[in-house]
């Protein structure tokens, strides 16, 4: 815990961003040694863009730091995973209107600074939904045998299924514009849904792209994949998959613009 | 052929078995629509119990030769994996839906301290 204060982010803009009404959506579970950091450094990049925290059933001081730090807060009255959180925060952008929505997780691996790369292709409106790599060679990836080998497996069967290059499947750093947002917002999915939510967007034939970001290793609290959870979820996505090749999928309203 | 006292007693658990749901739903403690399969099990395995020829007639479309009352088991079994598997899709949508008011609540609560923080 050396450093919790805020460092000022350099940022390169984003043309056109501040004529979006833009958003970012801090998913938190007992994330109180890092939200408030977090939150600092996403108003430090853009005081224009507005953070809301999805505190998902948090038992620490998660949702009233994140208050204090002028984030407004979604508290779910109990856990429903990373999945049901996030959508809470698309419905939220939904109702709300919001142009962008980008996804910063409360663990503070997601750096700040990295956010004009998440936000300019959506924001130029190239594509519908942005998801920042850690394989495109920014920074170095750290991980255990299994979490790696899953990684690999997903990549090679979500590419096949989407029909572009996917390298990672199980990012959380990712960017919707509306269409993204209105989707998500109908329907996202349970327990670990960057997976299945990337085929989603291929099948509502929103334009997908992946950019290259360094990560940072957590700045706190602890990952919510173990390791006796990996298999578990490498079988429960793959089956998602699987199953979702022949699902049916809420489409998104078409907007006049 | 089934042993006699296999079928009287097969008779009278399905038959308590269908005494039970209704008697569960008289006090309200089950609802019709997931009584329903629980009554559906209870009366078909009472008339394969009871109807001893009948049981006979089927073990043998079935190719049970030795022992009839096996039928009564496998249907038995299906009709519970049947009632299972109807309780994990009910089980599904209560959890969608808890997640769906979970996600209202948070939101509707958000809204309403924003409202009393602007008229306060």
């Amino acid at each position: 815990m050396a450093e919790l204060v805020s460092e000022p982010v350099r940022a390169e803009p984003v043309p056109g961003l501040d004529s979006l009404r833009r958003l970012a959506i801090v998913p938190a579970f007992n994330e109180e040694a890092s939200v408030g950091r977090v939150i600092r450094e996403i108003q430090a990049f853009d005081p224009g863009m507005d953070v809301v925290v999805v505190d998902d059933g948090s038992t620490d001081r998660t949702a009233g730091l994140a208050d204090d730090s002028g984030a407004h807060v979604l508290r779910l009255p109990f856990n429903l995973g990373i999945g049901g959180a996030m959508q809470a925060g698309f419905r939220y952008a939904f109702e709300r209107g919001y142009d962008v929505a980008v996804q910063v997780d409360g663990d503070g691996q997601h750096d700040a600074s990295e956010l004009p790369k998440i936000l300019g292709p959506v924001v130029s409106g190239e594509v519908d939904l942005v998801v920042g790599t850690r394989f495109g060679g920014e920074g170095e990836f750290r991980s255990t045998a299994v979490r790696r080998v899953g990684i690999r497996v997903f990549a090679w069967t979500v590419s096949r299924i989407v029909g572009q290059r996917v390298t990672d499947t199980t990012s959380g750093f990712r960017a919707v514009g509306r269409r993204g947002i209105a989707l998500f917002a109908a329907d996202y999915p349970h327990d670990y849904p960057e997976v299945e939510a990337t085929v989603m967007v291929a099948k509502a034939r929103l334009r997908l792209r992946e950019v290259p970001v360094a990560m940072r290793e957590r700045a706190g609290g602890r990952s919510s994949i173990t390791a006796l959870r990996s298999v578990y979820y490498m079988v429960k996505v793959l089956l998602a998959l699987f199953v979702g090749m022949f699902r049916r999928y809420a489409v998104p309203q078409e907007e006049d613009t | 052929m089934t042993p006699l006292i296999v079928s009287i007693l097969g008779a009278l658990a399905s038959f308590a078995l269908v005494l039970v749901v209704l008697e569960l739903i008289r006090t309200r403690r089950l609802r019709e629509r997931y009584a329903l399969l629980w009554l559906l099990t209870g009366l078909v395995l009472t008339a394969l119990a009871a109807w001893r020829s009948g049981l006979n007639t089927i073990a043998g479309w079935v190719g049970v030769r030795g022992y009839p009352p096996a039928v009564l088991f496998a249907v038995g079994l299906l009709f519970i994996l049947a009632v299972l598997l109807h309780y994990s899709t009910v089980i599904s949508r209560l959890s969608d839906q808890s997640t769906i008011l979970a996600q209202r609540l948070a939101l509707l609560e958000l809204q309403l301290r924003e409202r009393r923080e602007k008229s306060s």
